[in-house]
């Protein structure tokens, strides 16, 4: 069987393009009330082989690890149904099912690629509540599968799904006294893990640009700190800012025409503006405090930033063409690195009092802080495009690791990364 | 978290702990160090031998009864004053750098891991700034001193507690140029 044998190696190939997964996912927390939810196997009617993880697997990993749903064991089914005729609604209400998702995939009628075609049905109202065609290309198996869980994350909870995202961080391993650092663009699950850039010398705070094209980063690589600016697909770069003292904390603004940096250039550690187009720079903070970490809102009108002005760090607000900084923050004794939800209604902060270090979110209108994570170092929040989870930085012993939490608390998930310090974790927008 | 993973968690930290206490090189200056003085030595076979409170003699950077041969600066958390027991240290290097208009130092800023990083890079060049100030009032000129803040980046222990944390809140005063 040579012949078949060399075409499951190279579905293996096309599936996986010369990255194995690195990162595992568990489940800490779960939600009590998760939606229970068939995703029968959909059936393989393309040439060649199926991929090893079948689009089936792949939604329903991205569906559990949501922590809204829990979707029943394929080995639990007593049927595949593949077409909407063939559910027995019956046989799924005995499962304590409530939803059942089916369908297939076909090749692309270009042959340039995959249809998968799959409907999602109310199992008590028998109601078809999704009716889908999801094309992708040859290599996009995945993505399009994390487009199905989108889709049917949307339809059930109201709210967009963000599983066809990516995320990028920072990778630390060390031998002796040698260290190496990756800046690392992964699916949003992890999966397909791609060095943009690899240095001896530290990397740190990567920020996407709005189109998730771009991402911007600081890296000691001359010895100092300098900003960057990396086209992802293409790994073409710009030095943006490596002025005498820091460099750091970049943050595209919202429609991408701006970048927020915290620059030291006047001797002190103040909030800049560049114009990405014309290069010209403005200086928005002039406090002799430390003012730094930068973060839009969403609608470009303002940034928020840290600043020890008031004796701790706490996290501020100024409009984005200048004025009079306003304390933001009031709870607890440290609040730093501020990242806005995408709905402006609250920002997320690494919270720190006495030796601990917590995730937080602040209420912007109610003005509350509610705690999400239990870590004792955990710093560096950052949200999904949808405002659902909040992406982390945590320690385990001595080691870093990813970490997801809910909006609202009551998910928890970590991402474990096969070796090395993984850290400095920023999810990107919706990718069009 | 489950009772068997905490007692792994808290037997790894002891190790961690262990390994770090016996593979971390002890600091180079202490409180002690710096208010017990070397008394002055009054004997003649003193020819070769440096004063170590000669702080122009560039052989008392390797001379460890030298506040010179001293070149890190600790500092409290959070915080980014050079406390008392740590000004003689910065006023002898001061002295050095008045005598050497030629020699160049940077003044690299750290911190400890608490916080986040980019308040970090703040803290560490706030730190180097203060220890540019003493050394400037102390005689050393303006370009004979430069700072970089690696924040948290570059640290000398690497456990979570005050037994590290402490040893990475410095400054290490180096010599580009002596």
């Amino acid at each position: 069987m040579p012949a078949a044998l060399a075409c499951l190696l190279l579905a293996i190939v096309l599936w996986a393009p010369g990255a194995q997964a690195k990162l595992e996912i568990e489940i800490i927390k779960g939600h009590a009330s998760a939606l229970p939810i068939a995703v029968v196997p959909f059936q393989w009617r393309a040439s060649g082989y199926p991929p090893i993880t079948s689009v089936t697997d792949v939604v329903s990993q991205d569906l559990y690890r949501s922590g809204l749903f829990n979707p029943v064991d394929e080995a639990d089914m007593a049927e595949r149904p593949v077409d909407a005729e063939a559910i027995r609604f019956g046989t799924w209400r005995l499962l304590k099912t409530d939803y059942i998702v089916i369908g297939r995939v076909n090749n692309a009628p270009d042959g340039n690629g995959y249809d998968i075609v799959y409907q999602l049905f109310d199992v008590h109202t028998q109601e078809r509540l999704l009716s889908q065609i999801t094309s992708v290309g040859l290599g996009d198996l995945r993505f399009g599968a994390h487009r199905v869980a989108d889709a049917i994350y949307e339809k059930l909870t109201g709210v967009p799904g963000a599983f066809s995202t990516r995320i990028a961080y920072v990778a630390a391993t060390r031998d002796g006294e040698r260290q190496h650092f990756e800046l690392v663009v992964a699916d949003a699950d992890g999966f397909n893990p791609q060095s943009v850039v690899g240095s001896p010398e530290p990397l740190l705070s990567p920020n996407w640009s709005p189109d998730g094209e771009r991402l911007a980063y600081v890296s000691f690589e001359k010895g100092n700190s300098a900003i960057y600016v990396q086209h992802v697909s293409t790994g073409a770069r710009e030095l943006i800012a490596s002025g005498k003292g820091i460099n750091g904390a970049p943050a595209f603004s919202p429609d991408g025409r701006y970048l927020a940096m915290a620059l030291s250039r006047t001797d002190n550690l103040e909030i800049h503006i560049r114009d990405m187009s014309s290069g010209a720079l403005r200086q928005l903070t002039n406090h002799w405090a430390i003012d730094t970490e930068p973060a839009w809102s969403p609608d470009g009108r303002n940034i928020y930033f840290t600043s020890d002005r008031g004796g701790k760090a706490q996290v501020y607000r100024v409009a984005a063409g200048g004025g009079t900084a306003e304390r933001i923050t009031l709870e607890g004794e440290y609040n730093a690195r501020a990242t806005v939800a995408p709905d402006g209604r609250s920002i997320a902060v690494a919270h720190g009092q006495g030796n601990e270090y917590r995730i937080g979110v602040w209420d912007l209108e109610n003005e509350r802080m509610r705690i999400l994570t239990p870590g004792v170092l955990d710093e560096s929040p950052s949200f999904a495009p949808n405002s659902s989870m909040i992406l982390y930085a945590t320690r385990e012993g001595d080691r870093g690791v990813l970490s997801a939490v809910s909006a609202d608390g009551n998910v928890r998930q970590r991402l474990i990364l096969s070796e090395g310090d993984v850290r400095e974790p920023a999810w990107s927008p919706v990718i069009r | 978290m489950n009772i068997a993973l905490r007692l792994l968690f808290a037997l790894s930290v002891a190790v961690a702990v262990a390994a770090c206490k016996t593979t971390e090189p002890a600091p180079d200056t202490s409180a002690d160090d710096t208010t017990r003085r070397p008394a002055p030595v009054e004997d003649v076979v003193t020819s070769a031998a440096p004063d170590p409170r000669d702080y122009t003699d560039a052989r008392n950077f390797d001379n460890n009864e030298s506040l010179l041969s001293k070149r890190v600066i600790y500092f409290d958390f959070d915080k980014s004053n050079v406390k008392a027991e740590y000004r003689d240290i910065v006023a002898a290097h001061a002295a050095y750098l008045a005598a050497h208009g030629s020699a160049r130092v940077t003044l690299e800023g750290h911190a400890d891991e608490r916080g986040t990083r980019e308040y970090n890079l703040g803290l560490g060049e706030r730190r180097g700034n203060s220890v540019t100030g003493l050394l400037s009032a102390g005689g050393g000129s303006g370009n004979q001193l430069d700072v970089v803040s690696y924040g948290e980046e570059r640290p000398v222990c690497r456990v979570s507690n005050e037994d590290c944390w402490w040893q990475n809140r410095r400054v290490e005063i180096i010599y580009t140029a002596r």
